[in-house]
């Protein structure tokens, strides 16, 4: 593209617009608590607990999709199968469906007065204002992300390395362990850190199936209700550098080893 | 060592139809055929990658149509190599030992043996992607080389290669074949790996076998049209060099450069053969009385056999020579062809 044209201006000048808009807000957000407003949402205790159940819940979710959907994101880059668009579709099915809407079906199944709901009731498991209801509306809202993301990490990789690896001996779980998943694992946890990303900044579901315990989003929000602005920022602050903080530290540990490709 | 009867494979967009063969131990087989054929396709198939609609396969005597591919003893080497990415060289070559059962003292001296033989040694720590294409070829053969497999299946393992490389790795396949006595099945169409390589090998077309038999065979007496225009080129002897001349029975062959020692193959394109009914005084220095012996329509062009000492040698003519020339069956002719012309493989 030449640089002296009205055309490619046009295509900067609305480029800087868009980083404006994202980043405008969140840099006065983060900007706008004053010290003193910060230490004593740090000193809050429910605060704290808001936030550290928000992480606990979110990377329940990142691992039981990790543990759920690795076996499904494998079978969708390596098999074809009649219905297999099919089932690409229900799997964004929760990206698309309104939220508080995940937390009503949710409850429709899991709560009083349905069979699945009896069953989990004599088995002790509570769904509605539970840590497990919590668990379970973001495994629901997060376990796309870790799929499409892991399924493509599989794609990725040369099926001709697995056939390789049969041929000199290795069964199909070896050759899953050894070459796939070390190949893949890069993809994978990009993945889970989407999932739980978006597990975390999950409120229309959650709020609808557990309002208490509180995370930090309904935290967040009823402080805004209750007593305004003011005294809700420093909790999102406090959220988003934690959450920094742990991908950051999380991807520092994981991906230490520099895999060469 | 290799039996396949029937075999049917149908793994859109290609496809096996009825593919019997035999490959016999220690032979060093070529299968050819145009892009598209099906030749990996019967590789993976026999390597167990591919599933088989019909049909069976024996590999070693032992019937394995239903044994998956790491019980099959069989090494498949890929072009693109296929290393384990994230494995060092050493780790990939050692690679298959975790799932064989081998004393660590002479898993060790095999390893040793190998980095020796493919000259792999100061490259034991590497990753793949810091390796040249002949070294990650190297790397590759001594994968599959390690676990002792009866059979190797190389899918057209020197045509990533440079030209340099390719005829190192020709080399070296020949010595690894010579010294291992396992079976080699390679997938190429470079008739001159085929012919500098290969003892035996089939020419395969959509699909189905079209020829099987000794190289010699497939390139002198192509068994269809398919194969006699595939190989192309159709004047193909062994025969003895000395200097720049090659003896093949009592002719004496004159080429343009000095020629390697000892014995080899030489072939001769049909195109550059020269038909006359008397002698001819040209720059072409060889030139012999033949025999025809056959007269063939190939559309375009006439296809003239001479037999030439106990040498059929193959020429194409057009319609119109054919007639002014008046050639006919059994007529005393002469052929000739420029030193220049004459391949050595």
């Amino acid at each position: 593209m030449r640089r002296n044209e009205l055309f490619f201006w046009m295509t900067v000048s609305f480029s800087l617009l868009i980083m404006a808009f994202i980043l405008i807000p969140l840099i006065r957000m983060m900007t706008a608590p004053s010290f003193s407003g910060l230490q004593e949402a740090f000193r809050d205790e429910e605060v704290m607990r808001s936030i550290w159940l928000s992480i606990y819940t979110a990377g329940w979710a990142a691992l039981i999709s990790f543990v759920l959907g690795t076996p499904l994101a494998y079978l969708l880059a390596r098999v074809d199968f009649a219905g297999k668009r099919l089932v690409e579709s229900i799997i964004d099915l929760p990206i698309v469906i309104p939220h508080p809407v995940v937390g009503i079906a949710i409850l429709g199944v899991a709560g009083r007065g349905s069979w699945v709901g009896e069953i989990l009731a004599d088995l002790g498991i509570r769904i509605m204002g539970s840590v497990t209801g919590i668990v379970t509306v973001l495994t629901f809202v997060g376990l796309p992300f870790y799929v499409k993301a892991a399924k493509e990490g599989f794609e990725s990789i040369s099926p001709r390395l697995e056939r390789v690896s049969r041929n000199l001996g290795a069964s199909m779980f070896h050759t899953f362990f050894r070459i796939t998943f070390p190949l893949a694992w890069r993809s994978l946890f990009i993945g889970l850190i989407m999932c739980a990303a978006r597990a975390i900044s999950e409120f229309g579901a959650v709020v609808v199936v557990a309002y208490h315990p509180m995370i930090a989003p309904v935290m967040i929000y009823e402080r805004f209700e209750a007593y305004g602005l003011k005294y809700s920022q420093p909790v999102a602050v406090w959220l988003v550098s934690i959450c920094l903080l742990l991908f950051l530290l999380l991807r520092f540990l994981t991906l230490r080893r520099k895999i060469e490709i | 060592m290799i039996r396949t009867e029937n075999l049917h494979v149908d793994l859109d967009p290609f496809h096996l139809r009825d593919i019997t063969l035999a490959v016999e131990k220690n032979d060093f087989f070529v299968l050819m055929g145009p892009t598209g054929a099906g030749k990996t396709v019967l590789l993976e198939a026999l390597a167990g990658l591919t599933p088989i609609q019909s049909g069976r396969i024996w590999i070693g005597g032992r019937d394995v149509t239903k044994i998956p591919p790491e019980k099959r003893a069989v090494s498949i080497v890929y072009q693109d190599y296929a290393l384990f990415p994230h494995l060092t060289v050493r780790e990939n070559i050692l690679y298959g030992l975790h799932f064989h059962k081998m004393d660590p003292g002479k898993a060790h001296a095999r390893y040793q043996e190998l980095l020796e033989a493919l000259n792999l040694s100061p490259l034991q720590g590497r990753f793949p992607t810091y390796l040249s294409g002949g070294e990650k070829q190297r790397v590759a053969l001594a994968r599959a080389l390690i676990v002792n497999p009866g059979l190797i299946l190389l899918d057209e393992p020197l045509s990533a290669l440079d030209p340099g490389f390719r005829q190192e790795i020709r080399g070296i396949m020949k010595k690894l074949h010579e010294s291992s006595g396992v079976t080699f099945l390679m997938v190429t169409h470079h008739f001159a790996e085929a012919i500098s390589l290969a003892n035996r090998g089939a020419v395969m077309s959509n699909g189905r076998i079209e020829q099987v038999g000794t190289i010699e065979d497939i390139f002198q007496r192509p068994a269809s049209t398919f194969v006699a225009d595939f190989v192309g080129m159709k004047n193909l002897f062994t025969a003895r060099f000395n200097g720049t001349r090659a003896f093949i029975g009592n002719l004496e062959i004159e080429s343009a450069g000095p020629l390697p020692k000892g014995y080899g193959h030489i072939a001769i394109r049909p195109e550059d053969i020269v038909l006359s009914t008397e002698r001819i005084a040209s720059s072409m220095r060889n030139q012999f009385l033949g025999r025809v012996t056959g007269i063939f329509d190939q559309g375009f062009y006439y296809e003239v056999h001479v037999l030439a000492d106990a040498f059929t040698f193959k020429s194409l003519l057009t319609k119109r020579s054919l007639f002014e020339m008046g050639i006919r069956e059994g007529m005393e002719i002469f052929l000739s062809f420029k030193a220049s012309a004459l391949h050595t493989l």
